[in-house]
């Protein structure tokens, strides 16, 4: 009993720890006075200041499409290499695998700041095409991973099945391989636009002066003290991320229901 | 069709914006480029071993070790508590687990400034009992607990996907051989669990000693750790050399504990990230 009374003081105070600031922080977003400590009513004011905030709004607008555009080429891109490197002889095959790899280990600044060298160097232009090639680099390895376990559990003789039966190989392609792949390919999406709106450390070396995401904004407002809006516009972000997850998590489940079933 | 062929456009990507910018690292690391062209040079990372970076790179480590360790201690026995629960109150609780670290890192660290600020919630409320507390931000301890709490998941998640795989016949077996319970956990568990605990190690320590954020937000403008040595070269000092050779030596630093975890596991036979 003892036991079982500390187990459930210890996790309640885990918990505590890793969900009070949050809360706190949420809390707070919709109290009437600038004050961090002291309630002091009940307002969506800085919900309708955030929504004013010229440079808040732009960072919006340039993480939305950002994570969009990245994720989508991230998604088409990721999906043809994966289906390449499967069908690799092994020695080729587990090279790519490992380069695949590198940007996920390597640390971000590391990452960051190579891309920075990079865009310096060619004399490209840094601001929101070079933020978005940077987005793509990191999010590939996210997609191929996603979908490279689809393949692997893909029925080879399905496809040679088509073909024998008249399908050209791009209509074999299509009715055959692509269905059978698209949750893996869709869930690659998912997570590459996860990283994409989350991502701060290599968007804030990529970007060039005027160009930020919401991260990049809440980086420097935070430099120079808290505000309000900051806490607005981290509740919505985080109601935004938690729907992404449900949506992800919700689709995994399914798709692990589906698998036990056919066993 | 040769579909192989498929992945040649990837390959060229990663040549691009992966090989070719680390290249430019190492390139950079050991080049000078003056008026009178490229020498090489190995006097970054001469410069790397000055005592005041030496500092920087052992205050880095030890405040990433010390987290790591914080990391460890709370979260093995909240790794066997999630581990231990029946199926049902099992994921949710996991789930639950999970879910503030898809919250935005800045966030978290941003709301532990709110909360530790001179007029925040934790200085009124212990104004309110009659403690005046010291300055609560800006201290190393500060950013410690800002890595603690960004990172603890990294660490109880691995532990926890070890654990819940152990056969529960292997401990039945221990317990009939006349195992204590204390017996149990020192000579199957935890053994069993140690590629668990080496996959937390690396993902905490790793993101600890790189961090820039944290240092910056919740120890303050001069509070230094290697990333932010290394944002300050490329941002501010524009010494690209110096800053280059700072990120190798970061890298390598990296690349030796990962293939030490790596060749650990492999010997363990998994364990896995997740």
């Amino acid at each position: 009993m003892v036991k079982t009374a500390l187990k459930r003081i210890y996790t309640f105070l885990i918990f505590l720890f890793l969900y009070a600031p949050i809360i706190v922080l949420i809390v707070f977003s919709f109290n009437e006075s600038k004050s961090r400590a002291h309630w002091t009513g009940f307002t969506f004011k800085w919900y309708v200041e955030m929504f004013k905030d010229q440079q808040i709004m732009t960072s919006l607008y340039y993480t939305v499409t950002i994570a969009l555009a990245a994720s989508v080429i991230a998604t088409i891109l990721g999906t043809i290499a994966a289906i390449g490197i499967h069908y690799m002889k092994k020695l080729p095959r587990t090279i790519m695998t490992n380069l695949t790899y590198l940007p996920v280990l390597n640390p971000d600044i590391v990452t960051g700041i190579s891309l920075m060298l990079l865009f310096i160097l060619v004399k490209f232009p840094r601001g929101f095409f070079s933020m978005l090639l940077a987005h793509i680099t990191f999010n590939l390895p996210y997609v191929i991973l996603s979908v490279m376990p689809k393949l692997k559990q893909l029925d080879n003789h399905l496809y040679d099945a088509a073909l024998d039966l008249g399908a050209t190989p791009g209509y074999a392609f299509r009715k055959v391989i692509l269905p059978q792949i698209a949750p893996g390919i869709f869930t690659g999406f998912l997570l590459a636009m996860t990283m994409s709106i989350d991502d701060f450390v290599i968007s804030f070396f990529t970007t060039g002066p005027g160009v930020s995401n919401l991260a990049i904004t809440i980086y420097s407002m935070a430099r120079k003290g808290v505000s309000p809006k900051i806490n607005a516009v981290l509740s919505i972000l985080f109601a935004g991320v938690i729907l992404m997850l449900l949506i992800i998590n919700n689709r995994m489940s399914r798709d692990n229901g589906r698998k036990e079933n056919a066993v | 069709m040769k579909k192989h062929l498929m992945a040649y456009p990837y390959a060229l990507w990663i040549l691009i914006f992966i090989i070719v910018p680390l290249a430019l690292i190492l390139f950079y690391s050991v080049f000078s480029i003056d008026a009178e062209g490229i020498h090489f040079t190995l006097e970054h990372f001469r410069r790397v071993f000055e005592p005041i970076y030496l500092a920087v790179f052992f205050r880095s480590i030890k405040i990433a070790a010390i987290s790591t360790a914080i990391c460890l201690i709370l979260g093995y026995p909240m790794a066997m508590i999630l581990a231990s629960k029946n199926l049902s109150k099992k994921s949710l609780l996991v789930v639950l687990f999970v879910i503030p670290m898809w919250m935005n890192f800045l966030a978290r660290t941003y709301a532990w400034m709110t909360l530790l600020e001179k007029n925040g919630l934790i200085a009124t409320i212990m104004e309110f009992f009659g403690v005046e507390l010291p300055s609560l931000l800006y201290t190393e301890n500060t950013v410690i607990l800002g890595m603690v709490y960004n990172f603890l998941p990294f660490m109880v998640l691995p532990i926890y996907s070890v654990l819940v795989k152990i056969d529960k016949a292997v401990l039945e077996a221990a317990e009939d051989l006349g195992a204590t319970p204390i017996i149990v956990f020192r000579r199957v568990i935890f053994p069993l669990s140690l590629p668990g605990v080496s996959s937390g190690i690396i993902m905490v320590f790793m993101p600890a000693l790189t961090t820039f954020v944290i240092s910056r937000l919740l120890g303050g403008a001069h509070f230094t750790l290697i990333g932010n040595l290394i944002e300050q070269q490329f941002l501010t000092t524009m010494d690209w050399g110096f800053g280059s050779a700072l990120s190798v030596v970061l890298m390598l630093m990296i690349m030796v504990s990962m293939g030490v975890a790596m060749r650990y596991e492999k010997e363990n036979e998994g364990g896995g990230l997740w």
